[in-house]
């Protein structure tokens, strides 16, 4: 096995995936486009050297349909040799890319590829694929098909996590994007969106509500109780016995934000990155997706990230910082609770929460993230990890060179 | 021989009137070539003006033959199949005839019915109030296989095709003309004139020929069901229908899933789909046992199978109810709106009062709901006398007492007021546990004493437990039974042994789950579960529902009434449990807000001392706990039709779906036996009472079936 080298990672800012956000203008080939040709002009790359383009996206419909990957190669102007792919796996889409891109080059069948993700939530709105999960009412009876909201508040529930403590994590996570943006920790991987003659439409993440605090947090509504008392509860806790009624504590203020955004990975052998005159910034150590429950959904991440340090030889205690998708909080509590860790060294810059989580982009926003962090602390190993629907989980280790 | 009457008027209309063997028509086997036929002979014609499709019975058509389909294996799927996908062609092959096609719809049309109704292009319903129309398959664990399910979707839209197809709501005439089931209702004696005329008036109108969902360019009303308004409304369904089914009932489930899928594909196409469904459904063991009792057994039940025989039917014209309580004002309520004449009395005028104010109330919310008129109500109101003068009983045909479940209370009212009853009149004794020989021991005619436990509340439930004493003579038995249909419940006939069928019967559900909380297991997981498996609450709720007092009071009395030893106790643990909650902790139940939950306005949480019983290293699995509350009753049942207390299978399992909530997928506490498989169910049991006690040991009576190869029906 040769080494899969990262050699760059970009993204794109993130804002409201509504039509409000500022993204919305934005037709979605054009955010990921526009990292394609960032890299391009960061590197003064030849095109025609990247073997594939593997982009993560959930719904791929409408704007996003018809293999996406492929027209945002097409669009960036890319060279035409060049081929693009689209993938899905929920919201571990943008991560399962990167995955890909490093087996395929550390098996030595491509030496370099771009991977990440791509999500317009403002153009092509959660739950648009449809899909049996939700929407077959055979299967969704017979799995106990609940939505994901239900089993982010039955993880609270079962672990014990009350409002006040999801609430104040998403006061944290705001504060920490706060200081990490202002401060200009983003601002060497966060790509400016730009329009055709190069003005900028959006330059920094604007999603973030610096002032956020707890009086502002605890007057939100429950999101999920409505839903959970038309049957949903009933479904989830058919598989959980043992708990007398579902806690709702999540509200859109302790869950991840819909937006808008894109990422992308540059990875690629070390010849490939000789020959290119690139620098490697870090390097895929292990990567590992597996399934739990799924009705529960998003307890997967702490036994992906277990396994993944298995697979590379390391514990807990080898990991400097953590970077944990913050779909909910307790998703995020749950797998600290799971590994042992605590907040300090995890999601250290803030998440999904307060920046928002475009769903087959944040693997790749993840990935930008915490290798700017490793370098800016001059640390030297990240674990990134998502859940991911029907009870998925998915991880990647990353050390820097 | 049945036949379809094919007759051709000289305006070129044909009126096919269908006229099979046996009292109704359905879809037997002498239904399809008769179809067909007719299907093959209508096509044959030339200048055909229209067909008018009718029936010669007093309804319309009933439906499936239910025989049959409980009788079909999974070996035999192909072929049942093959025969609705034939008769589907056949409807099909009618409803694209280039005429008009009328089903004159006389009298009730339910099931497959209603499907003919549904593959003609209009639907006339006679005027008559006894004609139901709607799809009652759901409710039998089957689903309308004819096209019910695909068609109604197609012409009402998959929301409002829901109450009909997922609760098989039935609808009369007018009803089903404001719901677009029919097109039209007219008078009885007009119906197939309107029919021929209807046809006339349409003659040259090609699309008055034409079914909608064969019209070019016809949309579902609220749309396919991939539009996406209809996305948060299917995922919506899914979860309420969850909620309703617990996932334990795969016939609406099934017919959710056929709707949404017929929405999505062409018609043909979801008809093909809808049999599939149907054939999978007609072999599970949910629909066996759901036709098996709701159907055959509740028609053996009503239709007297356990009444003895031979002796005239009889009717109550006066009725007389000591004791004014939560019971008594029930049955009062019950018997007037009977018809019957009802003394209510109590010890005094104002108590008396109260219990006939119960039933105003009720009356007024029929009113209130458009569900009865007020002169209507006025009379029913005027049949109850509330008193507490003795002499008003004078000439009651029977005397229900329900006073308190005490027996020397129960001993004066007898002594008291039994001269009162008119000659050769019946006593009833309402009581849940009391042994009714005893008590009629003290009556100055103990043949005419039966017991009558009556469930509560009184007016909704519709069971009655009639409990033959050893005295009580079959006459007794039989005027018992003709009271209960007369006030229209239905009515199991048991012996009088500790807890009659019943009681006896829940009681052990119950004390299993507080077993396994006494050996250590997590009390809302095990109250959890024992929902799970369908029953309407679980244990530990329905524990603190009935009250933790009074089911120690009636297992302390029983012991002193040495109805039961207390050294051959299968749960002691389970009792000495309950009896320390209650005398210990004030433990009562959900009455003084304390039992196995605390209750507050806020709802209930579990209590924290029961922690005390709590035990880390106790393990068991779900499924064990499942097996061990639901096996429970179902032994239980199968020891009262081993030593009597039955008299029948059919009995026993609309008793315990009707009165003490067996879950609907078993089909009753017996039937569930059958199609878990007799060897099968021994197996388990002598596995269970090899772990837990002789309580799970299987009964003989289960070996004598299964080695002879037997149901138990």
């Amino acid at each position: 096995m040769s080494q899969a080298y990262i050699y760059d990672a970009v993204r794109t800012p993130r804002s409201k995936g509504k039509a409000s956000g500022t993204l919305n203008e934005v037709k979605p080939v054009r955010l990921a486009a526009g990292l394609l040709e960032a890299l391009q002009e960061r590197h003064d790359l030849d095109t025609a050297k990247v073997e594939d383009v593997i982009l993560g996206c959930v719904a791929p419909l409408m704007d996003q349909g018809s293999c996406i990957a492929k027209a945002a190669v097409m669009s960036a102007g890319w060279d035409e040799s060049v081929p693009g792919v689209q993938l899905d796996r929920f919201c571990g889409s943008g991560l399962e890319a990167v995955n890909i891109a490093a087996a395929k080059v550390g098996s030595g069948q491509q030496d370099l590829i771009v991977a990440g993700g791509l999500e317009s939530m403002s153009r092509v709105p959660l739950g648009s694929s449809g899909g049996p999960m939700l929407f077959d009412p055979e299967f969704v009876i017979e799995n106990k098909s609940a939505p994901q909201g239900i089993g982010a508040d039955l993880i609270a529930t079962i672990d014990g996590y009350s409002r006040e403590d999801v609430d104040a994590f998403a006061v944290e996570s705001h504060r920490r994007a706060a200081h990490a943006r202002d401060n200009g920790w983003f601002d060497g991987s966060v790509v400016p969106v730009r329009d055709e003659v190069g003005l900028v439409i959006q330059q920094r993440d604007d999603f973030i509500k610096p002032g956020t605090d707890m009086q502002k947090l605890g007057a939100l509504k429950p999101s999920f109780a409505q839903m959970g008392g038309f049957g949903f509860d009933d479904m989830a806790l058919a598989k959980y016995p043992e708990v007398q009624a579902i806690n709702h504590v999540h509200t859109p203020g302790n869950s991840s934000g819909i937006v808008d955004g894109a990422s992308a990975v540059m990875i690629g052998s070390e010849q490939a990155g000789k020959d290119l005159g690139m620098e490697p910034r870090g390097r895929i150590v292990a990567s590992t997706v597996i399934a739990t429950d799924p009705v529960i959904m998003l307890a997967g991440p702490g036994p992906a990230a277990r396994k993944c340090l298995e697979k590379a030889g390391l514990t807990a205690g080898g990991i400097d910082i953590w970077e944990i998708n913050e779909a909910f909080a307790s998703v995020a509590m749950r797998y600290m609770k799971d590994l042992g860790i605590n907040h300090e060294i995890t999601n250290v810059n803030g998440g999904a929460i307060a920046m928002g989580h475009p769903l087959g982009a944040t693997g790749g926003v993840l990935v930008s993230t915490v290798l700017d962090e490793l370098e800016r602390r001059d640390a030297k190993r990240a674990m990134v990890s998502l859940c991911i629907g029907g009870g998925m989980g998915i991880s990647t280790l990353i050390e820097r060179v | 021989m049945g036949e379809f009457t094919y007759e051709k008027d000289a305006d070129s209309i044909v009126t096919v009137t269908m006229n099979m063997d046996g009292p109704v028509n359905a879809m037997s086997a002498e239904f399809r070539p008769l179809y067909a036929d007719m299907v093959n002979r209508l096509e044959a014609e030339e200048g055909l003006k229209g067909v008018i499709l009718t029936s010669g019975k007093d309804t319309f058509f009933a439906g499936g033959d239910l025989k049959r389909l409980v009788a079909v294996e999974p070996d035999q799927v192909q072929d049942l199949f093959d025969e609705v996908e034939a008769i589907k062609a056949d409807m099909r092959r009618l409803e694209k005839l280039p005429i008009p096609v009328v089903a004159a719809i006389n009298g009730a049309a339910l099931g497959g019915g209603y499907e003919l109704c549904l593959a003609s292009n209009y639907r006339i319903a006679a005027d008559n109030p006894k004609t139901k129309i709607g799809l009652p398959e759901v409710t039998l664990g089957l689903l309308p296989g004819c096209g019910g399910v695909v068609r109604l979707t197609w012409l009402l839209g998959l929301e409002s095709a829901m109450p009909f197809l997922l609760e098989g709501k039935q609808l009369a005439p007018a009803a089903a003309l404001k719901a677009g089931l029919v097109h039209e209702v007219v008078e009885a004696d007009a119906l197939l004139a309107r029919a021929r005329e209807w046809i006339l008036s349409v003659q040259g109108d090609a699309a008055a020929a034409k079914q909608p969902w064969d019209t070019k360019g016809y949309r579902i009303p609220g749309g396919g069901s991939n539009a996406p308004k209809l996305a948060p409304r299917i995922a919506g369904a899914s979860a309420m229908l969850f909620q309703k089914t617990r996932g334990l009932l795969p016939a609406p489930t099934r017919i959710l899933d056929v709707m949404v899928e017929a929405g999505k594909l062409d018609l043909d196409t979801a008809l093909r789909y809808e049999s599939r469904q149907f054939c999978a459904l007609v072999v599970s063991p949910e629909a066996k046992n759901m036709i098996s009792t709701f159907f055959f057994g509740l028609g053996q039940v009503n239709g007297g199978a356990s009444r003895p025989k031979d002796i005239p039917r009889s009717k109550v014209s006066k009725l007389g109810i000591l004791g004014a309580g939560m019971m008594g004002q029930g049955i009062a309520y019950s018997a007037a709106m009977a018809g019957i004449e009802v003394v209510l009395k109590d010890m005094t005028q104002e108590a008396a009062d109260r219990g006939k104010a119960y039933t105003e109330k009720l009356l007024a919310k029929r009113v209130q709901r458009g569900r009865m008129d007020e002169a209507k109500a006025a009379q029913v109101l005027g049949r109850i006398k509330a008193s507490a003068d003795m002499e008003d009983l004078r000439g009651c045909d029977m005397i229900i007492e329900a006073v308190f479940e005490k027996i020397d209370v129960k001993d004066k009212v007898i002594a008291e007021t039994e001269a009162y009853l008119a000659e050769n009149g019946v006593w009833g004794s309402n009581t849940s546990t009391l042994p009714i020989t005893r008590l009629g021991s003290k009556a100055q005619n103990p043949k005419n004493f039966v017991g009558l436990h009556f469930f509560s509340p009184v007016d909704k439930m519709p069971l009655l437990e009639i409990i033959a004493g050893e005295e009580t003579s079959d006459e007794t038995l039989a005027r018992a039974f003709d009271f209960a249909q007369q006030i229209r419940k239905t009515p199991i006939i048991v012996g009088d042994k500790a807890g009659f069928y019943t009681s006896r019967t829940i009681g052990t559900k119950i004390i299993e789950a507080v077993q396994l909380v006494a050996e250590g297991h997590d009390p809302v997981r095990v109250d959890n579960l024992s929902r799970l498996i369908g029953m309407p609450t679980g244990m530990l709720s329905l524990l603190d529902e009935v009250q933790i007092k009074l089911v120690t009071d009636i297992y302390r009395t029983q012991v002193e009434m040495g109805l039961l030893d207390p050294a051959e106790e299968q749960n002691p643990e389970a009792r000495a449990m309950l009896a320390d909650m209650l005398d210990n902790h004030d433990r009562h139940g959900r009455a003084t807000g304390k039992g196995f939950y605390d209750y507050s306005d806020s709802g209930k949480t579990i209590w924290p001392g029961l922690s005390k019983w709590r035990r880390d290293d106790a393990r068991i699995s779900d499924r064990e706990i499942q097996d061990r509350i639901l096996f429970r009753p179902v032994l239980e049942s199968l020891r009262c039709l081993e030593d009597g207390v039955l008299r029948s299978v059919a009995d026993g399992n609309i008793g315990s779906i009707m009165g003490i909530g067996a879950p609907v997928h078993t089909g009753g506490y017996i039937q569930y036996v059958n199609t878990y498989g007799l060897d099968r169910f021994i197996a388990r049991c002598e596995e269970l009472a090899g772990t837990y006690g002789p309580r799970f040991k299987p009964p003989a009576i289960l070996r004598k079936y299964a080695t002879k190869g037997l149901l138990l029906h």
